[in-house]
């Protein structure tokens, strides 16, 4: 069926199953690929992406939750992850990258939610993205220095 | 040695399709060379790195490698920008295509940074002789009056400058320096090279804009995914694809033939199974999970990892096959011995599960393949259809993506195999994507492996004997079918050349047949060595009442070099030196809260030297990693912060196989599905990790991507030891309730 989805503020009109998972439709049939694919049953967080500002993962969602909502991925861009993007490229923290979309996801919404979170709060919500190549006490560093970039620029 | 040559401008064009002005040099890297490789046509002049110096000052490393997360390419960029004297912001890196003319593109073993390093040193020195006697010409004046600095050629003497851009067109108008003349910087000189820098590639994976191998898109492609026996090597004896073909999107579902190399071939081949064809991923499979096979399970059917497990437990109490390098008597040793210790050991089958699924795109047509996927050994996944599909190497051309992880996994090319067999069929362009189950339940395993161990402690407190018999299926059998005892070069990984002083040394191999598809991942057979000796000696310095990391030293023995046949002796001093460093880093007799404990390991693999102290804390029965402190000795360091990176991923890897990684198989089938029951660390697991390395600058650079791994299951089984008085000699934890 002809869908309207609307991803990063643009609408994209798709000929796609209701029931198929929007990570395989944003990334196949609306074609962003900076959304990945890792385990599909909502164990990896590769997937993450924002509906309506709620932390999602993708692969276990349905294109027909998406419809009339706002989708927000790795393509799009807001004050929390753009804060992020600086902090991850100040600490280096990708090695293969391939899980890191998420991981900024993961931490915008985290950012969205909690202002200045602590460790804890960081164990609470990072914890469903998987990093196999094992960044995590970077990105742990880098979401406290986000914090540090917009209180600066505040 | 390797040697420089200006590449002409429609070599270079035929190479990379790049139109292109200004300098372009090449030189041919000459690596160790691998058993089994495939042969590289000797008569091509077959540069294997190149760099491109544009009149807009833009300088392009071309680099023969895959990226696999290690920072590969940042580094050895690092390295011609440096004698280059070029300024970091013109420097980008491209990534060469799988083809023999780029020489050895293997990227596993460490080895990129070993073999790649002074052939990249040269090659930016060269270029930078080339403009400042482009610059002297101009001014008139001595090259020696002249030098580089920072994107500019500077006159000493006048102070007037020229951009390197400017002086492009002249130098490339200059014959290439005569490798004799290229005198290198000194290490205190170095810019770059040691120093910190940040990934090239950042940008693209903080926006989600770097190509991953599942990322690539190709004009009218399709999407596929493989039904493959549950148990290896079985083979489909009839399928009903009906309800797979009612799921919308399938387009077809055909049969794939399993590929087999020759014997002794160091190829992959392919599985076989049923591959269902869609217009997206998520179709293919849907559909496959409606296909209904009927199997024939083959000889493997009965295979049962527990029970394997029993049977090697018992072999190794027995006498194995004598290994050479064995000395001594350890049988009188024992008999002297003021206490005798045995222990047995056990690591299960584990699996890469990178990030990101293995796949590969395809596209065979008209006596010709094109591929792209994240590869980790292009060259052989290139050798390998050329023979399976008939096609003449020139004909095959393998574009290598980025890798979301490899771990070894990337290097086995059957994923390749696989989309290339679906597209000859289908006669479209095709992208194969394994699902996350597969990926766990038909890869290449790092082995199981058993292992006893016997010591002998004399009155003062010294080793007076080490037994070891070690039983693991090895990769060989990959290879060659009924290997059934562990080779020669899996042996060496840390047996026997365990990092000890033992005057009496006896090791044994015991026999353990494959299951499954063996192969190797992050570390290999050092996971299983590190783990058995590192515990072992906690145990003996346990009886010895002697404190762990004294142990250690004492057992290291006096400073000496260990020659053998290889470039990069073994240095006992350098071994002390980290243990050394990583007790103080590590505070290692401060005194800590009652339910803490600490745990020590030291390992020597890919010619590094590494030692990790561990603390954990209990509560409740369970543990809790709460400090890792690892000291590196890996020579010449090119990216500092990479190693870094480097060492707490291997931190967390080694964690990983320590808590969680355990794959078994019942009736020949792994157990296994996801992440949810092959899990893995997590944010909320993950310790503080402080590394530290050595400056041993004036040392050739050794492994960093893989010698964090292995010793980090026995400092942690080390420092619950050192909490609680039990040991743990069986892995993973999880197993032992203790997550
Ligand atoms: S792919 Fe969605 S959570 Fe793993
Ligand atoms: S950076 Fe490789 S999986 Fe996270």
């Amino acid at each position: 069926m002809s869908t309207i989805l609307s991803i990063n503020g643009k609408s994209y009109t798709v000929e796609v199953q209701e029931n198929m998972p929007l990570l395989w439709a944003i990334r196949d049939i609306v074609g962003l690929t900076g959304t990945k694919f890792g385990c599909g049953v909502a164990q990896c967080g590769a997937c993450s992406i924002l509906i309506d500002g709620q932390l999602t993962k993708s692969c276990s969602m349905p294109v027909s939750y998406g419809i009339g909502k706002e989708i927000f991925t790795i393509e799009g861009s807001s004050e929390n992850l753009e804060v992020l993007r600086e902090a991850w490229n100040d600490g280096n923290v990708p090695q293969c990258g391939y899980c890191q979309s998420g991981q900024l996801i993961a931490a915008t919404a985290l950012l969205d939610k909690i202002e200045s979170p602590t460790d804890k709060d960081i164990d609470d919500a990072m914890s469903s993205n998987i990093c196999r190549c094992g960044t995590y006490s970077r990105i742990r560093k880098a979401i406290h220095k986000a914090v540090e970039l917009k209180n600066q620029k505040a | 040695m390797s040697n420089i040559h200006q590449v002409n401008r429609r070599d270079f064009m035929k190479l990379f399709g790049l139109a292109s002005t200004g300098i372009i040099l090449g030189c041919t890297a000459q690596t160790a060379k691998k058993k089994f490789s495939p042969e590289i046509n000797k008569d091509f002049f077959a540069p294997n790195l190149f760099i491109h110096l544009e009149k807009n000052g833009n300088i392009t490393l071309i680099a023969s490698r895959s990226e696999m997360g290690q920072g590969i390419r940042t580094s050895l960029a690092s390295a011609i920008a440096d004698e280059l004297e070029a300024d970091w912001k013109y420097v980008a890196v491209k990534q060469a295509t799988g083809d023999a003319k780029y020489g050895n593109q293997n990227t596993d073993g460490s080895r990129s940074v070993r073999t790649r390093l002074e052939p990249m040193r040269k090659m930016g020195a060269a270029a930078k002789m080339m403009l400042i006697t482009a610059a002297a010409n101009k001014w008139n004046v001595n090259e020696s009056d002249c030098k580089a600095e920072n994107h500019y050629v500077i006159n000493t003497i006048s102070n007037e400058k020229i951009f390197f851009g400017d002086l492009v067109e002249d130098a490339s108008a200059l014959p290439v320096p005569n490798e004799d003349a290229i005198q290198l910087k000194k290490v205190e000189d170095f810019k770059y090279i040691g120093k910190t820098l940040k990934s090239v590639d950042l940008n693209h994976f903080t926006h989600g804009t770097a190509t991953y191998g599942i990322d690539v898109r190709i004009p009218n492609m399709k999407f596929a995914a493989i039904a493959r026996c549950p148990v290896t090597f079985g083979t489909v004896k009839s399928f009903d694809s009906t309800n797979a073909e009612k799921v919308s999107g399938v387009e077809k579902v055909i049969k794939i033939e399993r590929k087999k190399p020759g014997i002794g071939q160091q190829f992959y081949g392919c599985l076989g199974g049923v591959a269902v064809i869609a217009n997206n991923t998520w179709s293919a499979f849907q559909g496959k999970l409606d296909l209904d096979i009927n199997w024939d399970f083959g000889d493997n059917k009965s295979f049962d990892s527990e029970e394997f497990k029993k049977t090697l437990t018992q072999r190794v109490q027995k006498n194995g096959k004598l290994v050479p390098g064995s000395r001594g008597n350890v049988s009188t040793a024992f008999n002297n011995a003021n206490k005798v210790i045995e222990a047995t050991y056990h690591v299960p089958f584990l699996v890469h599960a990178p990030m990101e699924v293995p796949n590969a795109t395809a596209w065979y047509q008209d006596n010709k393949i094109e591929v792209w996927a994240p590869v980790q050994d292009p060259q052989t996944a290139r050798a390998e259809l050329a023979q399976f599909f008939e096609i003449p190497l020139e004909n095959i051309t393998i574009n290598v993506t980025f890798l979301g992880g490899g771990f070894g996994r990337k290097s086995k090319s059957d994923f390749v195999v696989e989309a290339v067999t679906i597209s000859k069929e289908i006669k479209a362009p095709v992208q194969l994507v394994w699902t996350r189950e597969d990926d766990i339940k038909h890869s290449f395993y790092h082995a199981t492996s058993v292992q006893y161990l016997k010591g002998g402690i004399d009155e003062k407190g010294n080793v007076s004997g080490w037994l070891q018999r070690v039983a693991f299926p090895s990769i060989v059998s990959s290879f060659k079918p009924l290997s059934d005892y562990a080779s020669g070069f899996e042996l060496g990984q840390g047996f026997t050349n365990n990092p000890y002083d033992l005057e009496n040394f006896r090791l044994e191999s015991v026999k353990a047949e494959a299951h499954l598809r063996i192969g190797w991942l992050r570390s290999v057979v050092h996971i299983h060595s590190g783990f058995g000796n590192n515990s072992f000696v906690d145990e003996l310095a346990f009886a010895a009442n002697i404190d762990p990391v004294q142990f250690h030293l004492n057992l290291i023995g006096k400073d000496r070099v260990i020659k053998g046949k290889s470039d990069y002796p073994y240095d006992t001093k350098r071994m002390k030196d980290v243990l050394n460093n990583t007790s103080k880093i590590a505070d290692w007799n401060k005194k800590r809260p009652e339910n803490h404990g600490m745990g020590i390991a030291i390992h020597y693999s890919f010619y590094s030297y590494v030692a990790t102290a561990v603390e954990v804390s209990m509560n409740d029965g369970k543990v809790k990693i709460e400090n890792v402190w690892t000291t590196i000795d890996c020579g010449l360091v090119l990216n500092k912060d990479n190693v870094i990176n480097q060492l707490e991923g291997a931190a967390i890897f080694g964690l990983s196989i320590a808590l969680f990684g355990k794959v078994s198989a019942k009736e020949g089938a792994v157990e296994q599905n996801n992440f949810f029951d092959y899990q893995m660390t997590r944010m909320k697991h993950a310790p503080k990790i402080h590394v530290d390395i050595l400056d041993k600058m004036n040392e050739k650079p050794t492994g960093v991507g893989e010698p964090g791994v292995p010793v980090m299951a026995p400092a942690i089984c080390n420092a619950i030891f050192n909490a609680t008085g039990k040991r743990y000699r069986s892995l993973p934890l999880i197993d032992e309730g203790l997550i």
